[in-house]
């Protein structure tokens, strides 16, 4: 259980970062947090030559809201950080789903979008919100939708020298978050959350499919004229019926759909729910 | 490669390969061997200690990443003069521990619950010790000793070797840039700024 021999490099810079993954020829590791790669490293599911551990790189470490629609959140910003910011409650309450305490002293923001877990809470929230994301590569910086980033469980569109830098989340007018996990601090088995932004509802489930499931249906209904508890059960229903569920030794395919329409019905009563006090 | 750290309060240099963890550190090259390595992959808990003030899994973080940190340990929580921490009086008053492998993290983890959180309720206790696991013992002596804990140390004074009030506390520690063994056991260290 112990990393296989890697080299180390402590870049003080993107730029420097970008060309030490670069001269690694694909064999190098972005280390952020380290809360998933370390455990990938330990039981050697990887191996990579070079570790670029970028840590002290200044500057990628804050929360900001850069207008009254926008909070843009630095790659380095840890999850005990997103708890704690005001701007997002969505982000916040989210975080706090996240593994334990000691997970989240460590854990970044980047490297849970780039990681691209699909039970993980945070692509699930950047799926709904429709973030955008912060890239540095080999030729300069670009922007992408978070709908282009995820391609399969743990498989992202970036290239294997582009660094994850920021992520941009929009302000929801409303928003709702649900997980069930079996334990506390377990990755979710169904993880739902709903944000309504700029008028339009969208819904991303987590932990049912090979990266954030959008239900389209479910949200196309709830854009069709005013929001009823009717309407609100029947996206729900709809929205189970979008993921392909498997049974495991930690619940069985039925189960998972129904826990999928449960869940995402509670994520929709607490972001645009009629009834008074629901959760 | 070389590194320096503070642990417990003292600095120590030691050179070490990239790959060996915080923990190997720990327990290898400085000796401390109160800090136990149960899955290695960061699920157990076993190994959490305090960096620059806040919990880590030191498993999950290699050691050349903690150059320049601050680390506690629970080598660091009773007084110099051997008195037990009452988090780890409690956990022998309550039966916290049956084999003790767990014991470490689950005193690390719940003294950094301690430091954020002057009263937690059994719920609060129960979902902050849910990273740390035990395999003997049963959690309800656990959460049972946090809580005598923190009633304990609400009756003497946020500082159990010292006399002082939180606040106090607050203000005395920060800028510091290393911690006595006192204050591992009695409040966060001063993080490093821009990390």
């Amino acid at each position: 259980m112990k990393a296989a021999p890697f080299d180390y490099s402590r870049p003080s810079s993107i730029a420097e970062a970008v060309k030490t993954l670069e001269s690694a020829g694909g064999d190098g590791k972005v280390l952020a947090g380290g809360q998933s790669l370390v455990p990938v490293l330990a039981m050697r599911l990887g191996r990579p030559t070079i570790l670029v551990d970028i840590n002290r790189v200044p500057g990628i470490d804050t929360i900001e809201k850069i207008d009254d629609t926008t909070v843009r959140v630095g790659a380095l910003v840890r999850h005990s950080m997103l708890i704690e910011q005001t701007h997002l409650p969505l982000l916040s309450e989210a975080a706090t789903w996240i593994g334990h305490s000691a997970i989240r002293t460590r854990g970044t923001t980047g490297g849970s979008i780039a990681h691209a877990d699909p039970s993980a809470e945070l692509p699930v929230v950047a799926t709904a919100l429709g973030a955008v994301i912060h890239v540095h590569g080999p030729d300069g910086q670009r922007t992408l939708s978070v709908d282009d980033l995820f391609v399969g469980p743990l498989e992202t569109s970036l290239d294997e020298n582009e660094i994850v830098t920021a992520v941009d989340f929009p302000i929801p007018e409303r928003a709702g978050f649900a997980e069930f996990s079996r334990r506390h601090g377990d990755f979710g088995l169904v993880t739902v959350a709903v944000a309504e932004v700029a008028g339009t509802v969208r819904i991303a489930i987590g932990g049912v499919g090979a990266i954030p499931i959008r239900p389209h249906a479910a949200e196309e209904i709830l854009a069709d004229g005013p929001t009823t508890d009717e309407k609100i059960a029947e996206a729900a229903r709809l929205a189970a019926t979008a993921i392909t569920a498997a049974s495991d030794l930690h619940a069985s395919a039925d189960y998972r759909i129904a826990m999928t329409e449960e869940f995402t019905l509670r994520a929709l009563n607490q972001a645009i729910g009629t009834k008074a006090g629901v959760n | 490669m070389r590194i320096e750290l503070t642990v417990n309060g003292e600095r120590a240099a030691i050179d070490i390969e990239p790959r060996k963890t915080l923990a190997d550190a720990l327990r290898e090259e400085l000796g401390l061997t109160g800090t136990h390595l149960g899955c290695e992959h960061g699920v157990c808990g076993a190994c959490t200690v305090l960096v620059d003030g806040g919990p880590v899994r030191a498993c999950l973080m290699f050691a050349v990443q903690a150059d320049g940190s601050s680390v506690s340990t629970v080598e660091g929580m009773a007084a110099d003069d051997g008195t037990l921490h009452p988090l780890q009086r409690a956990f022998c008053d309550r039966h916290g521990l049956q084999c003790g492998f767990c014991t470490p993290g689950m005193l690390m983890s719940a003294l950094d619950l301690l430091h954020r959180e002057v009263e937690p309720t059994r719920e609060r206790i129960r979902e902050e010790m849910s990273g740390n696991i035990c395999r003997c013992t049963g959690y309800v002596g656990i959460v049972d000793a946090v809580e005598e804990a923190a009633a304990e140390i609400n009756r003497i004074g946020r500082e159990p070797t010292h006399e002082g009030a939180v606040q106090e506390h607050e203000n005395t520690s920060k800028g510091r840039t290393s911690g006595t063994q006192a204050e591992v056991a009695s409040g966060p260290e001063p993080s490093s700024p821009g990390r």
